[in-house]
């Protein structure tokens, strides 16, 4: 910064010569906030989603940047919810980003009273066998009647309403293949 | 005239130096559509990244916010009163009803407000005083419980929500009592606090008539909404305004905001809500107007807004000119006892 | 009614306000003043579990005052219909229905068919344990030679559905409904007024329900009721009409369409049971004689459906694999599954996005559930009750459970957020909306598709070499979805592709390879696949139709460009119904398709629901099935025969028509008929399942108030998304319990004091709120008054409370399995709950008052003598 720049940039002097001379605006604002913007305007891609409460399904704009998510708002393209959000969407950002997540394995042994840490490829091939085991031992060939039900009770899953039809989808064939019937969701509940 | 301490003001941006400002905007906010969801409040917070402002039950009816703060920039008040809104039928007649709770709740709820130094934000931490053992069962018994009628008084019921936020004023007493030059007007006619300047010295916080600005705990800065002024200098509207499910929450260019406020409050009255009143849009006011005005229900203080709020240096002008006269008087007695002084 | 929409679905509810501000008026029917009531023109008061008797008001209201439309109901309903001569109604039967026994609880429905329908030979174990109405898919129930069905156009014939429909309603006139719901009965007829004014050629009226009205042991029949009356009033099929189910995740419509449900396959298609040895004998079960329209298609949809699951092994020869399906026998929902895991029936369990430690009733039988397994995975964004019930939960306090002799391991797997993953979800109203993926999960969060993808591809591994037959459906699956590099970077761990899954989903034509556009040419021969047959379309023209973002403001009013609508994109179901019999809008105002005569097919702004080239006056061939049965005016397509039921001659398993039982538990006798309560609800006589007792079994003045719970806008269900965020977590800090007033003054509870509820199975303390938005009525004579508690709250996360479905036992609706968690009796006592083995001496206390038993609540026939007890299985 020139001498000169940065004389015309003081204040006092912005004061006395511009057209506030109450220095109460133009002549008060710092330089940071001269030519601000919003951090949306930063982001290098916006991917457009749904807000994950409820089922009313808002549009959601997700802006990214430095492979962090820097804000969630609704989309006012959408003819559902023209760019609005109730307090949950509006949580959204917190909800993907905050320190509550998850981000490791956690594992209870039998009768342990604290939480280990498990690889997460360990997890999934000792949860195989496991699956793999309860199926077995639950199995049913065929009832009283001696009618077919080539099925097993050893094992059930829960969940869905929160997930992706094709999530879904997958795991509704993948236990109807294992046998596996006792499969629901919240919208039992 | 330039400058000015008090009274209309057009251009409020132009006002404050700024060349070929862009028109001055405003919130007008419409308690009579407000659901009181709070999504203003949240989507406030991401994008002005305010920290959380307490875990606390205040038992204000849904309110658990309390007021403006630093940590709360936007602020839904729920009022429940025992009387009607325009033609709603809230369904009392004809029901076994006895007195009012809302008597019985503010005595619970007001003692502990007033000794409360933010306006209620750190209510509800411990349990009140009264009974907290578990009662005896009493049962069975030969009467079975609501057996009983009580005096059929309660008649009419309406639920109040509205969504508070810093005003904005045409003759922003924060801003002007501002030694440091933090606070300052913006090219859009609003008053923001710039944190990179503000030294926590709080002068602003006694200057509001509104009571809005407010300084955060630890850094002891100065805060309040900012009506987003990074999404204002974007071309966006503020998150709040964004948000609002129902358009509350309006945002928009001031003058044009008024005009569909007078025209809503003609609607409601038409529609048999005769209470509908706007707040904050007169520029005669003692602010000057508001750059955030309302459409309310009731009187501003059931909302917790002051009556008839005054900036502070409204008199600015006046009372410096008393001062200059009596600096002078001071002055001349002074010379005048020196002189004596010397003549000795 | 039976909905918040304003605290529940914010952002929805702007549709209601801008149609209030056009004049609209807006009707709150609820137990609770909410921040719907308050923006609504006029609330109307009543008791929670009461709807059936103030809907069956409105009902009476319009049969008696002659206020149906009736050239629509003439039309498109089956009101002409003739019942069977003996069938006998609940005014014959002082609340029960003709064919019941005592013994199983059951109906033998036979007697509610139609006029020389015959009925199939019912298996009623069977039908009483495989959630018929679903079980039978989205075809509707099939209704014997529907065909020739014996008619009275003009409706006057004594046994035609409108003459049995006005008997069984006459009871319910407003005194009635003041005496049964509370609500006076100036507000009722405002009601009545309002509703009937406003429907009619030129208006609509839209109907708004939630869980409100599912979650009851008579749920299915609530929703009945308010279906009948927007028939008998049009409001279906037309704009500005409809029945609106508004549900509370985000794709809780997809996981129904999609089911992870028991009893379905995708697209509504039947389980298999153990009644069908081949595919043949469950296509047959699927339909029935003269059987018309889309639901005649099953067998196209269920091998189209086998071919994506098995793709070159499931051949004709093989009946395309349908052997290999697991059959199911009765009941496997998921309070039976829970009630299984404490029996020690089952071994692991898999937990994804959902709390049932909260969020399902009775959370204490959830928790010990989940103490009795031998494994226990946890899927979630944060760490939920569910995943730590063996170290924090209330049995912990109790003794109940010990962490050190609680066997159960735990995997909690991080899941990936929305944003973290592409895919569809389907909003409530039938729309998929697919979102792409803004970044790639970090650390071990994975999404759902990933962890089913690889625990199959790892279970397939395991039994590749297996020889036993019961394994050849693992082998034969089509596990071949596309994968690409994902956050395990490139190898074993890739991210299977969504919009792979997405097509096979929607499916191709196997001769050619193309993506299939529409389900019509969906074939039973093998040669096409579609794993969800209504949702074919989603891609058609080979694009992914649920990405389409085309802002509204550059298109029409039904917006038909932005998201895929199942079935078709199509925005308004049955909308044949919004044109007269001859094809005509009923009005200008109000017209959404038409039959345009030149053209010779059906046109508007909607994709018509119907098909697209049988004109109005259409007269079907005799002995035809399926689409080519359909008349000229049978708008309910997916109806077995083309009508919308008034009366439901089949599908429902209590009752043809609704009928007001009182809850389960409840403070009252019934005033209208000596039945009480619902006769085949679902009784689960248990230890560990206690009832409150209820009229006629005494004992029910120790639990003398009405009990309902909801949501806050707030929170969010079971508070695993909500309770964790600051910025949620302090605008609802604490668990409250609402009371009005006079039961403050009563009960000695101060306002921000501590109190708790109590029932036969838990104490929860909460915050007192004392509410003029809660008032007590006057029912059948005497003042009752209602509690209100958010069900948000659990034991970890940034607020914390009691949980308050672990006031609410398991009984059930018959036809759905749906809890009755929105009604129940409680009380309520100033003061913080007793802890520990105090907690445990106090319910104790209580069920002794009460003398509550195994038995208590089993005894549900109080209509005739022989008292039906369940037994536990």
């Amino acid at each position: 910064m020139t001498v000169r720049k940065s004389l015309r940039a003081w204040p006092v002097l912005r004061q006395l010569t511009g057209g506030d001379r109450l220095g109460r605006g133009a002549a008060a604002q710092s330089p940071r906030h001269r030519g601000m913007a919003p951090r949306t305007a930063e982001a290098e891609r916006v991917a457009g989603s749904v807000c994950p409460y409820c089922a009313v399904g808002c549009a959601q704009k997700v802006y990214v940047r430095d492979e962090q998510v820097v804000q969630i708002e609704g989309d006012p393209d959408s003819p559902i919810s023209r760019g609005r959000l109730c307090p949950k969407g509006s949580a959204s950002l917190q909800l993907v980003t905050g320190p509550q997540r998850l981000d490791k394995v956690r594992y209870r042994a039998p009768y342990a009273t604290e939480w280990t840490e498990l690889d997460l490829h360990e997890a999934m091939e000792m949860l195989a066998d496991r699956v793999v085991d309860a199926r077995a031992r639950g199995w049913q060939d065929r009832d009283g009647r001696g009618n077919r039900l080539n099925r097993t009770t050893g094992l059930a899953a829960l969940g869905g309403a929160t997930l992706d039809n094709e999530e879904n989808y997958l795991l509704k064939k993948l236990f109807t293949a294992m046998g596996a019937i006792q499969i629901e969701n919240q919208a039992r509940i | 005239m330039s400058n000015r301490w008090s009274g209309p003001l057009h251009d409020v941006a132009a006002d404050a130096g700024h060349v070929d400002p862009p028109p001055r905007v405003g919130f007008f906010t419409d308690t009579s559509v407000c659901i009181g969801c709070k999504a203003c409040e949240v989507a406030c917070k991401e994008w002005n990244a305010v920290p959380e402002d307490g875990l606390d039950l205040l038992g204000m009816s849904f309110d658990n916010t309390g007021a403006l703060g630093a940590d709360s920039w936007r602020h839904v008040a729920f009022i429940e009163q025992p009387r009607r809104l325009g033609h709603q039928e809230t369904g009392f007649a004809g029901l076994p009803t006895g007195p009012s709770g809302i008597p019985e709740t503010a005595v619970a709820v007001e003692p502990r407000l007033r000794e409360a130094p933010r306006g209620g934000a750190e209510l509800g931490t411990s349990p009140l005083p009264g009974r907290t053992e578990p009662q005896a069962l009493g049962m069975p018994g030969f009467d079975r419980p609501g057996d009983a009628t009580g005096a059929e008084s309660r008649t009419d019921f309406r639920w109040l929500m509205a969504s508070d936020v810093c005003k904005h004023c045409t003759h922003a007493g924060c801003l002007d009592v501002c030694p440091t030059g933090a606070l300052f007007r913006t090219e859009f006619g609003t008053v923001v606090v710039q944190q990179d300047i503000c030294n926590g010295c709080g002068y602003c916080v006694s200057g509001c008539p509104y009571g809005v600005i407010d300084r955060r705990e630890g850094d002891g800065r100065a805060q309040k909404c900012t009506l987003c002024y990074d999404r204002l200098s974007g071309g966006l509207e503020p998150a709040c305004a964004k948000a609002c499910p129902t358009d509350s929450i309006q945002f928009g260019e001031l003058d044009e905001l008024r005009e569909r406020a007078a025209r809503r409050v003609e609607q409601l009255h038409g529609l048999g809500v005769p209470e509908a009143r706007l707040y904050g849009h007169d520029p005669n006011d003692g602010v000057g107007g508001d750059g955030a005005f309302f459409l309310l229900l009731d009187e501003p203080e059931v909302y917790g807004l002051p009556p008839n709020p005054v900036v502070p240096t409204r008199d600015a002008a006046a009372m410096w000119k008393r001062a200059g006269l009596a600096a002078a008087a001071f002055a001349v007695a002074g010379v005048a006892a020196f002189l004596g002084e010397g003549r000795r | 009614m039976g909905s918040n929409m304003a605290e529940a679905h914010p952002v929805g509810f702007q549709w209601v306000m801008e149609a209030k501000g056009r004049g609209a008026r807006v009707f709150h029917v609820d137990p609770r003043f909410t921040r719907t009531s308050a923006v609504a023109d006029t609330y109307v008061p009543l008791r929670a579990g009461s709807d059936i008797a103030f809907l069956g008001g409105v009902i009476n209201y319009v049969l008696e005052n002659d206020l149906a439309f009736h050239e629509y109901v003439a039309a498109y309903t089956n009101a002409s219909f003739l019942v069977r001569e003996d069938f006998a109604d609940t005014e014959d039967l002082d609340g029960l229905f003709s064919g019941y026994d005592p013994e199983t609880a059951t109906y033998d429905r036979s007697s509610w068919f139609y006029e020389g329908a015959e009925p199939g030979v019912e298996d009623e174990e069977r039908a009483r344990s495989q959630t018929e109405p679903l079980q039978t898919g989205a075809g509707g129930a099939g209704v014997g030679g529907a065909g020739d069905v014996p008619r009275d156009p003009t409706l006057q014939d004594p046994r035609c559905v409108y003459q049995v429909l006005k008997r069984h309603f006459a009871r319910y006139t407003p005194e009635m409904v003041e005496r049964v719901c509370g609500t006076p009965r100036a507000q009722f007829l405002e009601v009545c007024r309002g509703w009937t004014a406003n429907s009619n050629r030129e208006r609509t009226t839209a109907l708004v329900y939630s869980v409100g009205w599912t979650q009851h042991s008579v749920g299915a029949q609530y929703i009945r009721t308010g279906a009948i009356l927007q028939l008998l009033l049009g409001n279906i099929g037309r704009p500005g009409g409809g029945v609106f189910a508004l549900r509370g995740h985000a794709s809780i419509q997809g996981s129904t369409d999609i089911p992870t449900l028991f009893n379905l396959l995708p697209g509504y298609l039947a389980m298999p049971d153990d009644s069908h040895a081949d595919l043949a004998a469950w296509i047959a079960d699927q339909r029935s004689d003269g059987h018309k329209g889309y639901g005649y298609q099953v067998d196209a949809h269920l091998v189209s459906l086998l071919k994506e699951y098995f793709g070159d092994a499931a051949t004709p020869e093989n009946d395309f694999g349908f052997g290999w399906l697991p059959r199911i026998n009765g009941d496997h929902g998921t309070y039976r599954t829970v009630m299984d895991m404490i029996d020690g029936k089952v071994f692991g369990y898999v937990v994804m996005g959902q709390n049932p430690a909260v969020g399902s009733a009775h959370g204490k039988l959830q928790r010990l559930g989940l103490a009795n397994l031998e494994w226990l995975v946890v899927r979630d964004l944060n760490e939920i009750e569910t995943a730590t019930f063996w170290k924090d939960s209330p049995e912990v306090e109790t003794g109940e459970i010990v962490p050190e002799r609680c066997r159960t391991e735990v995997f909690l797997m991080p899941a990936a957020s929305h944003v973290e993953k592409e895919g569809t979800f389907t909003q409530t109203q039938r729309m998929l909306q697919w979102r792409t993926k803004a970044l790639e999960p970090t650390g071990d969060r994975r999404s759902e598709l990933w962890f089913a993808y690889h625990l199959g591809r790892l279970v397939r591994e395991r039994l590749a070499d297996s020889t036993d037959e019961r394994d050849l459906p693992m082998q034969k699956l089509a596990w071949d979805y596309a994968t690409e590099p994902g956050p395990d970077g490139p190898g074993p761990w890739d991210e299977p592709s969504a919009d792979d899954v997405l097509r096979r989903i929607n499916g191709y034509d196997l001769t050619t390879g193309e993506l299939l556009s529409s389900y019509l040419p969906l074939k039973a021969d093998g040669s096409t696949s579609a794993g969800c047959w209504i949702y074919t379309g989603v891609y058609a023209g080979g694009v992914n139709q649920a990405a389409r973002r085309k802002p509204h403001t550059e298109q029409g009013p039904y917006d038909a460009e932005w998201g895929w609508t199942w079935p078709l994109n199509r925005r308004v179901l049955y909308n044949r119904a919004s044109a007269d019999p001859e094809g005509r809008p009923w009005s200008e105002r109000k017209k959404l398709i038409w039959w345009d005569a030149e053209r010779g097919e059906w046109t508007g702004h909607d994709v018509p629901d119907f098909p697209v080239r049988t004109p109005p006056g259409h007269v079907a061939p005799e002995g035809s099935t399926g689409p080519d049965a359909l008349g000229g005016d049978d708008a309910f397509i997916m109806q077995a025969d083309g009508k919308a039921w008034l009366f439901a001659p089949h599908g429902v398993l209590d009752g043809p028509l609704p009928t007001h039982y009182e809850p389960h538990e409840s403070p009252i006798r019934n005033p209208l008929y000596t039945q009480q309560g619902n006769p085949t609800r679902v009784v689960y006589g248990r230890p560990d399942n206690p009832s409150n007792p209820a009229p006629p079994e005494r004992g029910s003045e120790v639990f003398p108030y009405v009990l309902t719970a909801a949501r806050l806008t707030e929170h969010h269900t079971a508070g695993g998304m909500s309770r964790q965020l600051p910025y949620l977590a302090e605008l609802q800090p604490a668990l409250f319990v609402e009371v009005s007033p006079e039961l403050a003054r009563e009960r000695g509870l101060e306002h921000l004091g501590e109190a708790h509820v109590v029932t036969s199975r838990a104490a929860v303390q909460a915050r007192v709120m004392v509410t003029d938005r809660m008032r007590p009525l006057r029912i059948d004579g005497r003042t009752i008054h209602q509690v209100w508690l958010p069900y948000h709250f659990g034991h970890t996360g940034l607020v914390r409370g009691d949980v308050v479905n672990d006031l609410f036992g398991v009984v059930e609706d018959p036809n759905v399995f749906i809890q009755e968690s929105k009604v129940a009796t409680c009380d309520v006592r100033p003061g913080p709950r007793p802890r520990g083995a105090a907690l445990t001496a106090l319910l104790e206390q209580v069920r002794a008052a009460a003398g509550v038993t195994v038995e208590t609540g089993t005894r549900i026939a109080t209509a005739i003598g022989t008292p039906h007890v369940e037994e536990d299985s």
